[in-house]
């Protein structure tokens, strides 16, 4: 597993505005038909896309290319709640995503996001309100999420996130190989296997 | 002060803590299926791993199995390689398979608790939200992502944040025509689609307490559909009633000593919440969503809300202040992990009996599960639906989501009887769906709209609780 550590996550963000986007918008449920997660980054948002584009007017900001190098995601409340699907983290990761930032997260993408090492910061409404106006109005602004500081600056303004320790220490010293730190003490699983009747079925 | 059965199952399960903070919780009962499994062991094999604990995984199939006509291969290529994947997997790790040809086969989490494979204070985990569903039997079973598959599959562990509990108590009675599907809509509806992050439900009360196994299974199923990862009843008699003489059950004075060890890890009378809700049974009405999450819901006798998300209203096409009765239905859906158990397709096929299925609608039954199928069959309500001009299909997720033949075209509305009215979750983007109770939809599919069951015709005589 890559172990690598993450402080800081710099470049142009993608704006994609609306409170509790599930995760059936992010990744369409039919594109979960496959034994990989290989391509599925082709249809981020696929559906919310096709809506938007279609109406002729402004594009979906996934389609549009002045946003197509994005590391950030900038994101409003509840995102990725909805179905457990790790296939929503994922086609964000591939298509080159490094961080999302919102005003909340659903607990499961959040920490589908951490397993894949793709931090998931929190940041007031207001602050995401303003990073969005900015990336909107010019999306070559360069976005530096630091997880140091806890700060994310863009256009010359610094912003507080928030991310809970137990992620933030993951990122930082580069451990969140969630299988091996639960491999570690195979002896103490054991014993918790030992004690538990419907294990031993010795009720 | 007394100790909620969260902390108790949680400390029972506790292998260490982690320096993050984080629990180490060894998991007793980790379910799987075609979706969110092959990439796991791709996972486990990319690190050399192995399964560790071979005997706590049970796989099924549910999710892209279609329910017309299931025979090998599948028409569907993907969905077959899905499958055999999935059955090269078990072969290969010494997993139990409960395959199409077992008889035992359906929707995960109408199979677990059938089987008896859940029991009350265990830990389960599955790659799949509704996990929350198994919760009913007092174990705490949440959804996980493919990367925690795969350590499941590694180490029978998960690394958990801690999780508050939120107690949440329905009084008095249900009126009749009123489900637990009403419960959770209202519960949904007042607490918001995340009111609940960062907590456990658990659902008491004697409104709750006077339930069936299969109604607090639907309860808890939708908890996580108001944010909530875990939701869970307390374990009772009704509870022990049910899991008696089930296939995975302990045996003999086994059971016994079983109903004593699960007793003991209810949550003390006294117990203290991190929060508090109370809710009275008598004004829960039958509920419908109208919008494009689950909170977003109303009594079928009101108007649409003045001041509803303009996105759901468009998206719906619904005016506000419009009456959601009377919508004109395309397709109605009666299945699903929510409500696709014996009980809910009887409900159904009451109201359905003797009446035929509008001519303008598609209606379809589909089990949640191959033995909640040949029960059906045994009682012949297979015949009251085929009668009533319903389809009666093969187990599996079908309509809920759309992974298998079974979908929305174009802007068709769905009566359904699912958990999530999310845009394009029925297989159509431009699809629209109607979270309701089965009765709910089955009195739908009749009429053709959406109508109040209870000033259903035919139905009244038969209502009642
Ligand atoms: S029935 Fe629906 S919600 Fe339940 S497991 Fe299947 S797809 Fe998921």
């Amino acid at each position: 597993m890559a172990v690598e550590r993450l402080s800081e996550i710099r470049g142009t963000a993608l704006p994609v505005r609306g409170d509790d986007i599930d995760t059936d918008r992010i990744i369409p449920a039919r594109f979960l038909k496959a034994v990989s997660f290989d391509g599925l980054e082709a249809h981020l948002f696929e559906d919310d896309r096709r809506e938007a584009d279609g109406r002729g007017g402004v594009p979906h900001p996934a389609s549009n290319p002045a946003y197509a190098g994005a590391a950030i995601m900038l994101v409003q409340s509840n995102f990725g709640c909805g179905s457990s699907r790790e296939h929503a983290p994922q086609a964000i990761r591939r298509r080159g995503i490094r961080a999302v930032l919102g005003q909340s997260f659903s607990e499961i993408f959040f920490g589908n996001s951490v397993a894949l090492g793709m931090p998931c910061p929190t940041a007031s409404r207001d602050t995401l309100a303003a990073l969005i106006e900015t990336v909107e109005a010019d999306p070559a602004t360069e976005v530096t999420i630091d997880l140091r500081s806890m700060r994310v600056n863009a256009a010359g303004q610094a912003y507080e996130i928030s991310l809970p320790p137990a992620a933030r220490e993951a990122f930082l010293d580069g451990s969140w190989d969630a299988t091996g730190l639960l491999l570690e003490h195979f002896d103490d699983v054991r014993a918790v296997a030992k004690r538990l009747p419907y294990v031993t079925q010795a009720w | 002060m007394g100790t909620t059965l969260l902390r108790k199952v949680w400390d029972a399960h506790t292998v260490r803590r982690l320096a993050n903070g984080q629990t180490q919780l060894f998991i007793g009962l980790h379910l799987i299926h075609e979706v969110t499994s092959p990439q796991a062991f791709d996972m486990l094999r990319a690190r050399g791993a192995t399964v560790a604990f071979p005997e706590r995984t049970v796989a099924t199939v549910d999710h892209i199995v279609p329910t017309r006509d299931q025979r090998r291969p599948f028409i569907d290529v993907m969905a077959e390689e899905m499958l055999s994947s999935l059955e090269r997997n078990c072969r290969e790790h010494r997993i139990r398979m409960l395959d199409l040809s077992s008889g035992l086969q359906g929707i995960v989490h109408v199979i677990g608790p059938e089987l008896a494979l859940t029991q009350p204070a265990m830990t389960i985990a599955c790659g799949d939200s509704h996990t929350s569903t198994h919760g009913a039997f007092g174990a705490i079973a949440f959804g996980i992502g493919t990367s925690q598959v795969r350590d499941v599959l590694a180490s029978q562990c998960l690394a958990m944040d801690p999780l508050k509990v939120r107690r949440i108590t329905v009084t008095g009675r249900l009126q009749p025509g009123v489900y637990a599907k009403d419960v959770i809509l209202e519960i949904i509806r007042r607490l918001g689609v995340k009111g609940g992050v960062g907590y456990a439900y658990e659902y008491g009360g004697d409104a709750i307490e006077r339930m069936s196994m299969d109604e607090r299974m639907t309860i808890c199923n939708m908890s996580i559909e108001g944010g909530a990862r875990v939701g869970y009843v307390n374990p009772d008699e009704t509870t022990f009633t049910y899991l008696r003489g089930r296939p995975f059950a302990p045996v003999g004075d086994d059971f016994d000593r079983a109903c004593r060890w699960w007793s003991s890890m209810a949550s003390d009378p006294g117990a203290a919440y991190d929060d508090e809700v109370t809710l009275e049974a008598a004004s829960i009405q039958p509920t419908v969503t109208w919008g494009i999450n689950p909170g977003q819901s109303i009594a079928v006798g009101e108007r649409i809300p003045a001041a509803g998300d303009q996105e759901a209203l468009e998206f719906m096409g619904f005016r506000p202040g419009e009456p959601l009765k009377g919508t004109k239905i395309d397709v109605a859906f009666v299945g699903s992990c929510t409500n696709g158990r014996l009980s809910d397709l009887r409900e159904a096929a009451r109201i359905v009996s003797g009446h035929h299925v509008a001519a303008h609608v598609k209606a379809l039954v589909v089990p949640g599960s191959q033995s909640v199928r040949a029960a059906a069959e045994r009682e012949g309500l297979d015949r009251v639906f085929t009668d009533a001009g319903f389809e009666w299909r093969g187990a599996g997720c079908s309509m809920c989501l759309a992974m298998n033949p079974d979908r929305l075209e174009g802007r068709e509305v769905c009566a359904s009887s699912s958990n999530r009215n999310f845009k394009g979750r029925q297989g159509s983007p431009t699809g629209r769906t109607l979270l309701m109770s089965p009765a709910m939809v089955a009195a739908a599919a009749i009429a053709g709209e959406v109508v109040d069951v209870r000033e259903f015709a035919a139905a009244e005589a038969t209502l009642g609780r």
